[in-house]
């Protein structure tokens, strides 16, 4: 019931005039809303006044320079740090007091700047755990083998195949992820997340360690991935090239504030962000 | 792809394979004749000990935490199987029967106890939990030296005070405060413990190679990935907390009946530790190397009878070597190399040698 | 009067339990293991004293500090033989050792000294103070140990802040590649944490053995373990953490065992360290790491 309130309120409340949510989803509810969003770290504030609206098929884009907040975001929006301030809306549901794995299973997943793989289980076991909430099975169940085990067990190998499919994975399924060499690592990060069913994918850094040509294809996958499973991914990802050329709407950050928002074009052309960071740029 | 599934079958029928082979070889030996007395009395322990490194193992292997303090849940099995058989003396007559009440309800009390210490333990970290579980398992210890259980007529009675507090008329006394159980029947047997040993390590097993399992072992390989990945840590750390915790609980109501008097000071730190050792010295994570040293590790000192006083000296050299020399990194690679040539390695189904070798925390 | 005795009581044996903790909590601060085999080393501190004073016929001054050279040379070629060849391994493994050398320590006792329990003869031989026309008595031994702890607080407050030696072992505990990289000789540094603590062992197991006085093989173990206990309650890693851990569980011990029951006083004491590490999980002044994401 109080879900369907929520949802009620913010389908009345319109965007944010500086919406960047593309053509094809504006009226429809958007997967994320991040309002007033802030947080401190013992009387510093990290992050503030973050306001943000990510369409259900948005490619969007987090940018800025280092240390400018956004993994913190990324934080933030997965309640691994609670907010000091504002309000995280996914789906219509405030996540507010949502344990890290209830904002999850409620539609956000993510993968980790610093890959964070279950690096002593294999590939093929480390989506099975992605897909943990979606097959069920107790474990009385596994422990007396009964026949649900055994079903369940097939249908685990199953999605995970093909999951696996969409990097053409497959065959390192046996392989530990530990194992796996730094950009297949990135690549099952992004399966595992999958697997969980979201309806928000939070990128931190695919392309991080990548050659042009692995993020040429990383930059098909992406696409590809929203398409086939018609999500909203938002990235946070230093290679211009990437970021320019896949994502729909961009936001960029400096010293915990949005300082801009818009179409990669109007980023790219915008003043301020060249100083704060294009600018930068352009010196080395 | 079927590769590694029949390389996990394999190696999990091994195990059965190992455990049922020893049964029958022993078994042989000993209407045979040829076992000496003091063995034949190790029998027992030895399959409850197993038992219990299997079930530290699930803690400190699958689970990733540390405990100093896995004697107090055999304790508590070890107490309330001899509670439970002492009551039934005269109801149940058959002697496996009371066994096996005894055992299910010392599984079932280590495991609230399981639930009750795995809440608040396992909101630690480290070190920290690790001390946590020391506390607590002195904690049971100094509970149980200080509990009086007597029963009559009117039923059961229980005193934190002393003997006189709860002295009915004409009652039997069950636990006696420090000087525990006496009088106890003697009911398990050799074949009893094989068959624990069976039901534990099937318990094991299947537990590690399920959902279950493989959530677990997700929490122990990154917690904060495992809980990105929509996984509820509290509750699968306390599942597998509290599954080892309970057969713990079997292993302690299997070896109390082995004796006609028990005291819980059998249950300290140093049963903890001995455990532990079994547990690492047979690898981590391995349970066919926990059931394996827990073996071998009971009846060295029985072997080294010979050096009569020194026995527990060289027990400690014996450890400390070991120790030594299975993190000696040259003797390390060698064994591995060793290992990967015969087949045996479980790091064998990996692509390159150097990933995943995780012995420890 | 009686509260006042009890609280001086628990002082007392909370100064053994601090000075016994500070081993532990700076071995783990710079090795980061559990030494399990401190405790025993309280235990040869205990025996070798009391061979200077009953065979040798020394005076107590000299069996101190024979059991302090003793147990500090014994500290040095454990750390040697037994942890410097696991530097590289896990923590668990080292454990194991540690424990294999504690069964190692009160094995070998075993064998020369037996088990039966030898009568130690204080070395302390301060009079009694009586204060309040007699209502509160002071032993010798209380003072001393209450003074031992103090003085020895103090030195090493100054040692760790003040002297090269003292800044290194801090270097080390907070980053020991780092610290190599500064030109820090490592290995000599977790020596000398050995030496200290394995000495501060001897003095403790003098001043238990002279308030409780039984000697026994097993002596240091249950000290030992409170002493751990007292050095996580306070924060281990932490020297202040060690000696407020130490003298807070020495008075609940005392506390305890004259309000509630004898019997129950461990399970107290253990009690709460549980509930002090549910509220503060790194100890009462110890620093909680959070983990980056």
């Amino acid at each position: 019931m109080a879900s369907n309130v929520t949802r009620e309120r913010t389908k009345m409340v319109p965007l944010p005039s500086d919406s960047i949510v593309p053509e094809r989803d504006v009226n429809k509810r958007p997967v994320l809303e991040a309002r007033h969003l802030g947080i401190d770290f013992g009387g510093l504030t990290a992050v503030d006044e973050f306001n943000l609206a990510i369409g259900p098929t948005e490619i969007a884009g987090l940018i800025g320079p280092n240390g400018a907040g956004k993994t913190t975001v990324f934080n933030l929006l997965t309640n691994v740090y609670k907010p000091t301030r504002g309000t995280v809306i996914l789906n219509g549901k405030d996540t507010k007091g949502m344990r890290i794995d209830q904002v999850n299973r409620a539609g956000i997943a993510r993968t980790f700047q610093n890959i964070r793989l279950f690096t002593d289980l294999t590939v093929e076991e480390n989506v099975r755990i992605g897909l943990h909430n979606e097959i069920k099975c107790n474990m009385f169940s596994g422990i007396l083998r009964l026949p649900s085990h055994w079903r369940t067990e097939k249908e685990f190998h199953d999605r995970s195949m093909e999951l696996l499919k969409i990097f053409d994975m497959e065959y390192l399924a046996d392989v530990k992820a530990g194992a796996l060499p730094y950009g297949a690592q990135r690549r099952l990060e992004i399966v595992r997340a999958l697997a969980t069913n979201p309806s928000l994918l939070l990128l931190d850094e695919p392309a991080a360690g990548m050659n042009p040509s692995e993020t040429a294809e990383l930059m098909e996958n992406i696409r590809k991935i929203r398409d086939q499973f018609q999500i909203a991914i938002m990235l946070i990802e230093h290679d211009m090239s990437l970021v320019m050329g896949i994502c729909e709407g961009i936001a960029v950050l400096n010293y915990g504030k949005i300082i801009a928002k818009g179409t990669p074009e109007e980023i790219q052309n915008n003043p301020q962000v060249i100083e704060a960071y294009l600018g930068k740029q352009g010196e080395d | 792809m079927k590769n590694i599934k029949g390389k996990k079958l394999r190696s999990n029928m091994i195990t059965y394979l190992i455990v049922i082979i020893a049964f029958v070889i022993i078994q042989g030996l000993s209407s045979g004749g040829i076992l000496t007395n003091n063995i034949k009395g190790m029998l027992v322990p030895i399959c409850a000990y197993i038992c219990m490194a299997i079930s530290l193992n699930l803690t400190v292997g699958i689970l990733g935490e540390l405990s100093l303090g896995h004697a107090g849940f055999m304790s508590v099995g070890a107490f309330t199987g001899v509670v439970v058989t002492l009551c039934l003396e005269t109801s149940v007559s058959s002697g496996p029967l009371r066994l096996l009440i005894a055992i299910v309800c010392g599984a079932i009390t280590a495991a609230i106890a399981g639930v009750i210490i795995g809440i608040p333990v396992l909101r630690l970290q480290g070190d920290y939990l690790a001390i946590v579980t020391l506390a607590f398992g002195e904690i049971i210890k100094n509970i149980l030296n200080n509990t009086y259980i007597g029963l009559d007529e009117t039923g059961l009675h229980f005193s934190m005070k002393d003997m006189n507090a709860l002295q009915a008329a004409g009652g039997k006394v069950l636990l006696n405060g420090p000087m525990g159980a006496i009088g106890v029947t003697k009911l398990s047997t050799f074949a009893a413990g094989f068959i624990l040993v069976l039901v534990v390590l099937t318990v094991a097993l299947n537990l590690i190679n399920s959902r279950t399992g493989r959530a677990v072992m997700a929490i122990r390989d990154n917690r904060i990935a495992a809980e990105a990945t929509g996984i509820n840590i509290t509750k699968y750390k306390l599942m597998a907390f509290v599954t080892s915790a309970s057969l713990a609980g079997m292993a302690g109501a299997l070896y109390a009946l082995n004796y006609s008097t028990i005291v819980p000071k059998k249950f300290d730190f140093n049963t903890s530790i001995l455990i532990l050792v079994f547990v690492v010295l047979g690898g981590i994570g391995n349970i066919r190397g926990s059931i394996i040293a827990a073996a071998i590790l009971t009846i060295l000192p029985e072997m080294l009878r010979a050096f009569s006083n020194y026995r527990m000296l060289i027990y400690a050299i014996v450890l400390i070597l070991v120790m030594l020399g299975t993190n000696n990194p040259l003797l390390k690679r060698k064994i591995g190399e060793f290992r990967e040539k015969i087949g045996l390695s479980r790091k064998a189904i990996d692509m390159t040698t150097e990933g995943g070798d995780r012995d420890g925390k | 009067m009686n509260l006042l005795t009890y609280l001086i009581n628990g002082i007392s044996l909370g100064s053994v339990y601090a000075i016994i903790a500070l081993g532990y909590t700076m071995v783990y601060g710079i090795a980061k293991m559990l030494n399990f085999a401190h405790g025993d080393v309280i235990m040869v501190g205990g025996y070798i004293c009391f061979i200077t004073m009953n065979y040798l016929h020394m005076p107590g001054i000299a069996g101190v500090l024979l059991a302090v050279v003793v147990c500090t040379i014994l500290g040095i070629v454990i750390e040697k033989l037994a942890y410097k060849p696991l530097r590289q391994a896990t923590s668990l493994a080292v454990l194991i050792t540690a424990i294999g050398v504690s069964y190692f320590l009160q094995n070998a006792a075993l064998l020369i000294f037996k088990a039966d329990p030898k009568v130690f003869t204080s070395v302390v031989n301060i009079p009694s103070i009586k204060l309040f026309d007699g209502q509160l008595v002071i032993s010798g031994v209380t003072l001393v140990t209450i003074a031992a702890n103090i003085i020895i607080m103090v030195c090493l407050t100054a040692f760790t802040s003040k002297t090269k030696m003292g800044k290194a072992m801090r270097a080390v505990s907070e980053d020991k590649g780092a610290a190599q990289l500064m030109g820090i000789d490592v290995n000599r540094t977790i020596s000398v944490t050995f030496a200290i603590g394995s000495g501060l062992a001897a003095i403790a197991g003098v001043l238990l053995c002279s308030a409780y006085p039984t000697l026994m093989p097993t002596t240091g173990s249950m000290p030992g373990i409170k002493a751990f206990v007292a050095a996580v309650l306070g924060g281990i890693g932490s020297i202040p953490g060690a000696m407020l851990g130490g003298i807070l569980l020495g008075i609940i011990e005392i506390f305890a065992k004259a309000y509630i029951s004898t019997q129950l006083s461990d399970a107290i004491v253990f009690a709460v360290l549980i509930i002090v590490l549910l509220i503060r999980p790194a100890g009462l002044l110890g620093k909680k790491i959070s983990e980056k994401v």
